[in-house]
């Protein structure tokens, strides 16, 4: 396997995790919930999985138990926001602070644990193709799914009456309400996918990427799953390439260090986060503002009764 | 027309005792109505009567208090919107209920209940068109769309589900009049096959048109139950008012003066996406007269204003000249210096800070001197001018100094425009002055806007309320598209006239058939 080839394979695993988180939001997003609590759903996705992967010794366990973790989290931020129709962003903020710091708890004891890697699916003959042979028709599920997940989003958003009913729902509540669709049953499922997104993607980042735990091991990425919603315009298709330049940006900085030109590690690590700020900037002044966002976006929605 | 309606069946609907009660506020107070089939029945009342109240309980959107509904006679309870439309109600929203982002296929899709594909909707749109000449395309954004056509969508949208009862809130009130000539042709069609009508209004003209019979609200309470062409137009909005309306007086003698603002060439490229241009605006107002400007909402009105006041400067200084300066690149409170005085459409938020108490507010536009120096606010100060402005404009406050968001509509608006009317400027710009205000409120706010220029200033007034304008302004111009009109005298316009500028077909005709 040449480098080159290594450095595609690599580019896949860091681009899924940020694709899944970020295809969760994109939907909570589109409800008109806008929930910063990706970070810390992730954290607790990716504590939970290892914990019980390890524990039971069970890939699939382990997967489950993140996405359930994730699901809690989302449930307790959906009563806080639903229910008491808190403000958005300060709730999604304290998500992300409790889910890494109870992370960490649900973690400890598993610190210095390591799980073999997942079992890659391997399309005869086609792998055998040079260079995008692996690339394409040898990746594990996860990679598979996520694409899948995002088709069948994108289908779902504007092929489906659920879908247009959801975008509605996130475009204007107050008229979403006033013609009688169910407001708050479709932000509470939206915010729960979310959350189940954000912790499937911890899982893959515990059990796959890393295959160890260590605490904040999610390492910002679930803010730039946020961005990355923005970057996209709220659209499926744009999230996919987007997630990969963002993933190509993580690895290629690796290398870069590894290649000792003359720059600080520092510098190079940081620069996935500055192209997210440079792409928001870019984005917000090639249209003025942010178009595509959905109008109900980050409002409570309080019914007059 | 419908022969009078006398069946021996009992009413459509029915509702008896309704009431609606918010804290201390009673918004309804034992309401009874009822509507006969393939009637249209008006339901006249202020801003505040409780009409807006009363047709949500009736749509499921608010629960009422007390009350019961009948529906052909059988008492029902409708929970929700969606148990009125099976029912067989219709709403059509004085906001409309749409969402801009979709098209109108799919605006009308997501409302009807059932398993509804685009396509099938597509075809039954088509058909609708056709039979009430209700044009619309399909799969435009709903935000491309004119607010006659949106209107459109929402009537489709509720005739799609077979209505047997049709809800219109205050339909006309974003319309041009060939356009609401139009909505009225549509809805004597929907009366004559057996369809009724509930039609919410303050215009007493077109409930006039339309309706045999009407209910009038005042406070919450039913006032009478009327024929209303048998009345006089002031008969009944006596009843609405519960007192005889005075009309804004606007003889005092007068001598028009020198030039205070003129505007030359002023163009303005879009704000946003949405955004209207304003291209080569040429407008002069000149101490001593009201000059009002017409225009159906969304044609650069607000554009205009923020234009004129500072809020977005232009490219060039001398587009915009106030009392002799050109002031187009510089700011709002460089422009106040100058004596002028601005009064934007939106009064929480824009015109007044919501959580601010009134005195606070004060200080929005009264920077200088007499309520702050050296950065301090002199609360004794403020507090003062602003019971002066609560004493002088009859502004009815909850309290001594409350938030401003306490205030109602009507009252809030008397005291934005007593804040600036109390700074005696060379120069008042007011974006809808009486919009969504109650009639005492609106006459004093008009008063008050002539008062001042007959004592020597000049006032410019945007407003989509042609009867206001009408009523002070001294000479008029429509915008259309971001373009105005010539400055005529009042006595040189007629509706009809106006009409055709606000569609922008003054100049060649047959382009109203087009609607």
């Amino acid at each position: 396997m040449t480098t080159f080839e290594a450095i595609l394979l690599t580019i896949v695993t860091a681009s899924t995790p940020l694709l899944i988180a970020a295809l969760g939001e994109l939907v909570t997003e589109r409800s008109g919930v806008l929930n910063l609590g990706v970070e810390g759903m992730m954290a607790m996705g990716a504590a939970c999985s290892f914990a019980a992967a390890v524990t039971f010794d069970s890939t699939l366990l382990g997967v489950a138990a993140g996405m359930l973790a994730g699901v809690l989290m989302a449930a307790l931020f959906a009563l806080v926001v639903l229910g008491f129709a808190a403000n958005q962003v300060g709730s999604g903020l304290a998500l992300t602070i409790f889910g890494l710091g109870l992370s960490g708890l649900v973690g400890a004891p598993f610190v210095g644990a390591r799980r073999d890697p997942i079992a890659h699916i391997d399309i005869p003959v086609l792998s055998d193709i040079p260079v995008i042979g692996r690339l394409f028709f040898e990746q594990d599920l996860f990679v598979y799914g996520s694409m899948a997940l995002t088709i069948l989003i994108a289908l779902y958003l504007t092929r489906t009456r659920s879908g247009l009913t959801l975008r509605s729902i996130g475009e204007n509540h107050t008229s979403a309400n006033a013609l009688g669709l169910p407001v708050w049953r479709v932000r509470f499922w939206a915010i729960l996918f979310g959350g189940a997104c954000s912790g499937l993607a911890g899982a893959y980042l515990a059990l796959v990427y890393t295959r160890f735990w260590s605490p904040g091991m999610t390492a910002g990425r679930g803010w730039i799953a946020l961005a990355l919603v923005v970057f996209a315009a709220w659209r499926p298709g744009w999230l996919l390439v987007g997630a990969y330049i963002f993933g190509a940006a993580t690895v290629l900085q690796l290398h870069a260090q590894a290649a000792q030109f003359g720059v600080p590690p520092q510098v190079l690590s940081a620069v996935p986060y500055l192209a997210t700020i440079l792409a928001l900037l870019l984005l917000s002044l090639r249209r003025g503002r942010a178009v595509g966002a959905p109008g109900s976006l980050g409002v409570p929605f309080v019914p007059d009764r | 027309m419908k022969p009078d309606v006398s069946s021996s069946g009992p009413p459509l609907v029915e509702l008896q005792g309704i009431s609606k009660r918010y804290g201390d506020l009673l918004a309804n107070d034992g309401i009874d109505l009822a509507i006969e089939p393939g009637e249209i029945h008006a339901l006249l009342g202020e801003n505040g009567a409780g009409k807006s109240t009363l047709v949500k309980i009736l749509y499921g959107v608010i629960e009422p208090s007390a009350g019961e509904i009948r529906w052909e006679g059988r008492p029902v309870s409708i929970g929700s919107p969606v148990e009125a439309r099976n029912l067989g109600l219709g709403m059509v929203f004085q906001h409309f209920s749409l969402f801009d982002e979709l098209t109108v296929a799919e605006n009308i899709a997501v409302a009807l209940s059932g398993e509804w594909s685009l396509s099938t909707v597509r075809s039954k749109l088509g058909d609708i068109s056709r039979t009430y000449g209700l044009a619309l395309d399909a799969d435009r954004a709903v935000w491309t769309l004119s607010a006659g056509e949106r209107q459109r969508i929402e009537i489709v949208r509720c005739l799609l589900q077979n209505p047997r009862l049709l809800i219109l809130d205050e339909p006309t009130s974003v319309l041009t009049p060939q356009e609401a000539e139009h909505l009225f042709a549509t809805l004597d069609r929907l009366s004559a096959d057996g369809c009724s009508i509930l039609y919410i209004s303050h215009k007493l003209e077109e409930v006039r048109r339309l309706c045999r019979r009407a209910t009038i609200l005042r406070g919450g309470r039913v006032v009478a139950t009327i024929d209303p062409r048998a009345k006089s137009a002031r008969e009944i909005a006596a009843l609405m008012v519960g007192n005889e309306v005075g009309e804004v007086r606007t003889d005092a003698p007068h001598r028009v003066q020198g030039e205070v603002l003129r505007v030359s060439r002023l163009s303005i490229p879009p704000a946003g996406l949405h955004g209207q241009a304003l291209r080569d605006i040429d407008l002069v107002a000149r101490a001593g007269e009201v000059v009002g400007i017409a225009g159906v909402a969304g044609n650069g009105q607000s554009e205009l204003f923020a234009a004129l006041s500072g809020e977005r400067p232009a490219e060039r200084a001398d587009v915009v000249v106030i009392a002799g300066k050109p002031v187009g690149t510089v700011g709002i409170d460089a422009r106040r210096r100058l004596g002028a005085a601005f009064v934007p459409e939106e009064r929480l938020g824009h015109a007044a800070a919501p959580t601010h108490r009134l005195s606070e507010n004060t200080l929005i536009s009264h920077a200088s001197a007499e309520v702050s120096r050296s950065g301090f606010i002199l609360v004794n100060a403020a507090r003062r001018l602003a019971r002066s402005i609560i004493q002088g404009f009859d502004v009815r406050t909850p309290e001594g100094d409350p938030q401003a968001r306490k205030l109602s509509g009507g009252n809030l608006q008397k005291f934005v425009i007593g804040r600036e009317i109390i700074r005696r400027p060379k120069l008042i710009i007011v974006d809808q002055p009486t919009w969504g205000v109650d009639a005492g409120a609106a006459r004093l706010i008009r008063q008050a806007l002539v008062d001042l220029a007959r004592a020597g200033s000049a006032v410019v007034v945007v407003s989509q309320d042609l009867d206001e304008l009408f009523e002070v302004a001294d000479r008029m111009a429509v915008i259309h598209q971001g373009q105005l009109s010539p400055l005529k005298p009042v006595s040189e316009w007629t509706r009809e006239a106006i009409g055709l500028e606000m569609l922008g077909v003054a100049q060649g005709q047959g382009g109203v058939h087009a609607l």
